[in-house]
């Protein structure tokens, strides 16, 4: 008799599960489908033959919107977002480490931009901007607006990156005469590089699929959130699926680039056996 | 400023707020030294070895290392170098690099400091071990490399934090002794933070023991356990009885005691209360008629040659020149 066998609360549990993965790559399995739909076919089942008709259609002039400056757009912000989310966060994790006057309440102000409500963000910075004669662009109040929300996870991963940080890793660094600097740079910052990939990776893709704190910041060129969220009221062929295709691939490809990465350096660093 | 000197503690205190964790210190340490700065947690030994690290900064006072006054220096100018408790080896180096760390930042050329790095693996036996990673070593492993790291930089005056107390009780014999040797062959001075008696008793030339921020006692080791200073000393050491009579409280070595018959017209009176075999010795504990417990170690021979019994009446008698008077 197999003692180990299997209660109900295992498949009631495991159904669950089942559900849920259901719930969370359904939606993205009906796109990635339909986006291969034939030249014939509409933005719904069934699939009316099976071609890559709407990627080649998606690098065609469009009769609304264009992606090429959007996705442009995106990257770069999402580049510049993840640069400054990782300078900030990781010197304010090591600002953090010890207490300042007023650290508690500067603390609470920067988390408090998580539970405002986003749009709310938005409208406040892009009213700020005109408040003072700017033009809102993405590369400036979208800029600022999307850190305010990178911002607070980068520093809780900070937080919880230094939790584990012994100190006297960089006691041991200075009095074997290490300056400040080269402490950080040779000790501190080679230790805590997994979590500054991990902030790296957050900044990037938090910007990239941002939509609602960029929505009144962005000025008069949208994003790609912005872009497709236009295109959606307008484009009725499945040249969108094809555009949410790619992003998505683009996406795990940078998940996976990233992952790679830091198994190469785990590797690397094992191999010097 | 005294030539003879390693370090000198000159009236040196550490405040954190309006608590002091070393009150007015002073402490010389001569040439060569094995110096134990001994006592329990929270009695300041370790903000003590930090302050003459320079990774605490001193409150008021002076630290004088090889006559020159380090107090506002840093750690790096000091010519002290410390091992921490943890060890605290970088975890992205192998043994080779960490221990190359220090000549690495004095600007010393890849080749050279790695042939250094090697002659002090080779010196504390951790030769084969020069490309592996911390994480991959044991406790004891870990330690030999700190230490190796420690000494490149040539210090002066090694300082070294509970060096022993993450080790198992074997690995702890065989290290004391190799940190002893370590000692005797570079022939600098060794600061070493302890809460063992034992472990301060086995290695120290001068035994330093402190509480609540203050030095209590400090001197050789015999001296220091044959004639505590302080009951708090007297116990802190173990291995005493502290009687206190109508002229005040004294202490006397538990081994140094005998247990005599309850008609004896000397000695302290009471009932036997425990009976513990300890292999070359038998622990007797005696309850005292005044509510205390007091102990005689006796040897193995002398106690089976007429064992004692459990709740049978006794006294506790000792030469009077074995009792020393303590403050109390």
């Amino acid at each position: 008799m197999n003692r180990d066998r299997r209660g109900p609360s295992f498949y009631i549990l495991a159904g669950l599960f089942a559900a849920f993965v259901l719930f969370l790559y359904g939606p993205i399995a009906t796109i990635v489908i339909l986006s291969f739909q034939g030249p014939r076919g509409g933005l719904t089942f069934p699939m009316n033959g099976f071609s890559f008709h709407w990627f080649h259609a998606l690098f065609q002039a469009q009769m609304v919107g264009n992606f090429g400056d959007a996705i442009t757009r995106s990257l770069i912000l999402a580049v510049m977002v993840m640069a400054a989310n990782v300078v900030i966060s990781v010197a304010a994790g090591m600002a953090f480490r010890r207490r300042f006057t007023g650290s508690t309440v500067l603390f609470y102000l920067v988390i408090a931009s998580l539970i405002v409500p986003s749009i709310l963000v938005s409208l406040g910075i892009g009213l700020f901007f005109s408040q003072v004669g700017l033009d809102p662009a993405w590369y400036s109040s979208a800029f600022g607006a999307q850190l305010t929300w990178t911002m607070p996870f980068g520093l809780l991963i900070m937080f919880a990156v230094f939790n584990r940080f012994n100190k006297s890793w960089e006691e041991a660094a200075r009095d074997l005469g290490a300056s400040p600097w080269r402490s950080f740079r040779e000790v501190v910052l080679p230790i805590i590089l997994p979590g500054v990939i991990g902030i790296a990776l957050f900044g990037f893709s938090l910007s990239y699929d941002e939509y609602p704190r960029t929505m009144m910041t962005a000025g008069d060129s949208n994003t790609l959130p912005l872009e497709i969220f236009a295109m959606t009221a307008n484009v009725t062929t499945p040249v969108i699926y094809a555009l949410g295709t790619l992003t998505t691939a683009f996406s795990a490809v940078v998940i996976m680039v990233a992952m790679t990465t830091m198994s190469i350096i785990r590797r690397r660093r094992l191999a010097k056996l | 400023m005294h030539p003879a000197l390693d370090v000198e503690l000159i009236s040196v205190t550490k405040r954190y707020g309006s608590t002091a964790a070393v009150e007015n210190i002073s402490l010389r340490i001569p040439r060569g030294t094995y110096c134990c700065l001994l006592g329990p947690s929270g009695c300041g030994k370790t903000s003590t070895l930090r302050m003459i690290a320079g990774h605490e900064t001193i409150s008021e006072g002076d630290i004088i290392i090889n006559g020159v006054n380090v107090s506002d220096l840093p750690p790096v100018k000091r010519g002290t170098a410390m091992m921490f408790q943890s060890y605290a080896l970088f975890p992205h180096l192998n043994c080779i690099d960490n221990v190359a760390f220090g000549l690495k930042m004095r600007g010393v050329g890849k080749a050279e400091r790695r042939a250094r790095a090697g002659e002090l693996l080779s010196m504390v036996q951790m030769e084969k071990y020069a490309e592996r990673l911390p994480a991959q070593l044991s406790g004891g492993q870990q330690q030999r490399v700190a230490l190796a790291r420690a000494l490149i930089t040539r210090p002066k005056v090694l300082l070294l934090d509970e060096p022993l107390s993450a080790l198992d009780p074997f690995l702890r014999g065989a290290m004391r002794e190799e940190l002893k040797r370590l000692q005797r062959e570079l022939g600098i001075s060794f600061i070493h933070v302890t809460h063992s008696q034992e472990e301060a008793l086995a290695l120290a030339d001068l035994v330093v023991v402190m509480d609540h921020g203050v030095i209590v006692q400090s001197g050789a080791p015999r001296e220091v356990f044959d004639t505590p200073a302080t009951a708090f000393i007297a116990r802190f050491m173990g291995g005493h009885n502290v009687i206190t009579n109508g002229h005040g409280a004294f202490a006397v070595r538990a081994d140094r005691c005998r247990i005599a018959p309850p008609t004896a017209n000397e000695g302290l009176p009471g009932s036997i209360c425990s009976i513990e075999y300890l292999g070359a010795v038998v622990k007797v504990g005696i309850a005292t008629e005044a509510g205390g417990q007091i102990v005689a170690l006796l040897p193995d021979d002398q106690f089976f040659a007429a064992p004692l019994m459990m709740g049978a009446p006794a006294r506790l008698v000792w030469a009077p020149q074995d009792a020393h008077p303590v403050a109390a």
